[in-house]
Parts: C-alpha cells; structure tokens; sequence
C-alpha cells in the first residue's frame, strides 16, 4: 500500500464538473509534479487535499488512515476536519503571509498557537524546543537568517514565497502541496524559490504535490509527473516517460505547444 | 468682558452635553455595529435578512426623525396604549436626562448601522486567502478572526471611521430638537437674544475638536503604515 492514495475524486461546482475521478498513489519521501493546462482541475485537486473545498466523492488515505472520504466529508465536525486536514501543508500562488506580522511571526504564529494547544490537551509538543527557536531555524533553512524582522510589504515576492514555504513546513505536514509557487513571481525571481523546493527535497526528504509550469522543474525534481486534462488524468508517470515518451497525444501536444513558445 | 465669560461658561456646558453624546454613541455604537455587521454577514437567511432591513430602515431615514420617535414614542404609547402605565412613567418624565437617553438611543442605534456597514466591507474586503492561509495552518476559525483577520480589518476601516466619527460630533447638535441642553442650543440661545457672535465662537468647538480628531486618526494610520494590506 501507497503512503499516500488519492482515488477517485470528483469534484463539481454547480454544474461544472472539475474533477472527473482522480486517482493517483504517491510513495514517502516521493515529489510528484501535476502539469497541464489552466482550468484542467489542479489547483482544485490540491484544494480538496487540504479540505478548502470538500470532494463530492472519493477517498484520500494516507499512511494506511482514511483521511478523506467524499461520503461523509460534509458531515465532519469543524475539530475533525482540522485535524485531518493538518497531515498536509499548502504553499498558494499568491503567498497569503499575514502582512501585519514579520517574517519571523508568519512562521511562528500557528506553530505557538498549535503547541499552546497540544499543551493544554495533554498532547506531547512537535518539537522539543521554543516554537520560536524553530521557526528560525526553518527561515536559516530558506536562506533568509537576515529578512526574519522584516514584513511581508518589504520582502521581493520570491522572499515572501520562501517565508510561506517555511511557514507550511513549521507544521510538520505529512505531505506538502504547492500551487503554482512561482507563477506570481517575476521570471528572475522563480529560480531560487525552485532551488528551496528541491533543497527541501534532498535534505528533508519529505513527500510533495507540486502544480506547476515550470517544466524544467518538474522534470528535475520529480519522482513523478501527472498530466491533468479536463479533470481526469491523462498521463502518469516517471519524467523521463512524460516528457520524452509521452504516449497520450493530448500530452504530446501540450508539450509541443510549450517548446514552440520556448522557441526550440 | 463679563459677556465673553458668561457666553463661554454656557458654550462649554453644552459641549459638554455634546461630548458626551459624542462619546457614548462610540462606546455603545461599535459594539452593536460589530454585531449587526456579523448578523448582516450570517449564512443564515432570516437573520441576514431582518438585519439587513434594519440597517436600511437606519440609514434610509433621517436621523433627527429616528430621535424624534425615540423620545415622543414611548409617551405616546404610554397615552394610548398602554395608558395603566401612565403612573409608572412619572418619575422617569420629570428628570430632563430622560431628553439626552433618547438621544443617546438614538445615535447609537443610528451610527450602528453606519458603523456596521463599514466593518462588513472591512471584513469581507480581507481576501480570501488570509483565512484559508489560517485554516491550512491549522488555525481555528476565533483564531484566525483575532489573530489574522482583525488587524487586517483595522487598517481598512480607519479612513472610513474616521469620516464617520467626525460627523459624529457634528450630528450631535441634531439633539437640539428634543431640546437637549447641547453646544447649539446655548448658541441659540444667545441669538435669539440678539447676539450673533457666539454662534461663530460654537463653530470654533467643533473645528477645534475635529482638528485634534484628525491629528488622532493621522498618528493610528502612522501606527499602522509598517504594514500593507
């Protein structure tokens, strides 16, 4: 059994159906990139992981543990779905720091609130050291040791995406999903927010959903890619497969139309 | 020389009336607007609803009407109504502070519209991602309103509270028509005794009090100017 199965999902709004039955498994330690098009349902499938929006159907199960099931996600009680909801992290698109707390706050924040919490339950803490101590350590991790008294409004947009990226990791998620990181990003910008990622990867060997453009990445990074059309999976597998066997013809044209933008 | 003391003595008697006006539709009038704001807000229809309907009964009618009903309501009620009460109620008519309750009614129930209407486009103008930021975290719902969503929420309302509280102390000279004591009615007072000067010198405590209002609302936007929202 996968650490992570995905099965199934669907997903509507209103009468437009995004997700047409999703199913994807993902192993520990593992990156997993979903490509495609805009409007092909991404960004919602890493919604419903993070319950922001609730699938209409399907199971998610993680580690063994259902931790998502369409049938009864609605009737969840709001403490249950925090709970499930914290095994994984979000990294948006559009950073979404907290603009009245420094850099250093912005990580630390939830962090001291979820201890504070696991103290007064009788629940032992998720590190054995200051919340705040962590918090540092993670934003040394992000390389920005010398930003973390600064506010979000005086940060470059890859700085603010390095500090979410911190944020979302202080939380100890199992699995942690990134919405296009880099699309809000001036090009310039992109690249070091990408080498934090696959840093991140190498060092802390923990288990990612990323939806991106940036191909190149995705290629680099990945354990496996997923091509996404329509709210179905097209294609899924290794780099090497999708990107230089592709066998769907949706895939072969998308990537073609990617290259004649690139000009190659 | 002995006029310019008498006139100022009575002047600042009736600012005083107005001040505390003034202050006391603040104290109760946020609070209340907060709630209606949140009612106004609720996904439960009915209540978004009559809430609704409230704030424009509120602001769709003129405020010195509203002080009118407030004060004579009661009494006409009493006369037609429910005239058992009338022994009741005797006590309560010959105190004049019964004239600045009404008033006092009034205006909070008044600027609590006004007031809930701006926390509402405050709260709802945070985008979206500060709360699922919070819930992905973690976070409760009171948690993220309080830490996260709040400040935010502050920063937004300053320019239009500030607005609103301005004609505040303005409105108040609105309670002269149920004949509270106030700044206006004393400089009235004076000028249907034929002197025309203190009229202006009232003017000067309402310019001089928005003065420093405007120095207190430019310092808290400088407070608040190290972050953007």
């Amino acid at each position: 059994m996968a650490f992570l199965e995905v099965k199934d999902i669907y997903k509507s709004f209103g009468k437009t159906e995004v997700l047409k039955g999703v199913s994807f498994e993902l192993e520990e330690g593992q990156v997993l990139s979903i490509i495609g098009s805009s409007g092909n349902g991404k960004t919602t499938l890493l919604r419903c992981l993070n319950y922001l929006e609730f699938a209409d159907s399907g199971t998610v199960t993680l580690d063994g543990n259902v931790v998502s099931d369409g049938k009864i996600l609605k009737t969840l009680k709001e403490s249950q779905i925090r709970e499930n909801r914290l095994h994984f992290g979000l990294v948006f698109q559009s950073f979404n720091l907290f603009p009245q707390y420094t850099a250093l706050q912005n990580v630390n924040l939830a962090l001291s609130l979820m201890e504070k919490e696991r103290a007064k339950k009788g629940m032992p803490p998720l590190y054995d050291k200051p919340s705040m101590e962590v918090a540092k350590e993670l934003l040394i991790k992000v390389g920005l040791e010398d930003k973390m008294g600064l506010y979000p409004c005086q940060l470059s947009g890859g700085q603010c995406q390095r500090v979410a990226i911190a944020r979302a990791m202080a939380l100890k998620p199992k699995v942690l999903c990134f919405d296009e990181p880099t699309s809000a990003l001036d090009p310039e910008l992109t690249g070091e927010v990408l080498r934090v990622i696959k840093e991140l990867k190498e060092s802390e060997g923990i288990t990612m959903i990323i939806v991106t453009h940036e191909m190149g990445f995705a290629k680099s990074v990945s354990d496996q890619v997923l091509f996404m059309v329509d709210g179905v999976v097209e294609e899924l597998g290794s780099p090497e497969q999708v990107f230089d066997n592709p066998k769907s013809e949706k895939l072969q044209a998308f990537l073609q139309g990617l290259s004649v933008k690139e000009g190659k | 020389m002995g006029e310019f003391v008498d006139v100022s003595l009575r002047l600042l008697e009736g600012f005083s009336s107005s001040v505390i006006i003034f202050v006391f539709t603040l104290i109760f009038a946020i609070p209340l607007g907060l709630l209606i704001a949140f009612c106004s807000m609720s996904k439960f229809a009915p209540l978004r609803i009559v809430s609704r309907t409230i704030v424009w009964v509120l602001r769709g009618t003129p405020l010195m009407l509203q002080i009118f009903v407030i004060f004579y309501l009661p009494g006409l009620l009493k006369l037609f109504v429910w005239p058992a009460m009338n022994t009741g109620w005797a006590w309560f008519d010959k105190t004049i502070s019964t004239r600045l309750i009404a008033a006092l009614v009034a205006f909070s129930i008044n600027y609590a519209a006004y007031f809930s209407e701006i926390f509402r486009g405050g709260i709802e103008g945070v985008p979206k991602g500060q709360m699922e930021a919070g819930e992905v975290l973690g976070m409760t719902k009171t948690q993220i309103f309080f830490k996260v969503i709040l400040m935010q929420v502050i920063k937004r309302i300053i320019p239009p509270m500030s607005n609103e509280i301005i004609t505040l102390i303005k409105d108040t000279s609105l309670a002269n028509v149920i004949s509270v004591l106030e700044l206006i009615f004393w400089a009235q007072t004076f000028m249907l005794e034929g002197l025309i000067w203190p009229i202006f010198y009232a003017g000067a405590f309402y310019l001089i009090f928005v003065g420093a209002l405007t120095i207190f609302f430019n310092w808290v936007e400088k407070k608040l100017s190290y972050y953007k929202v």
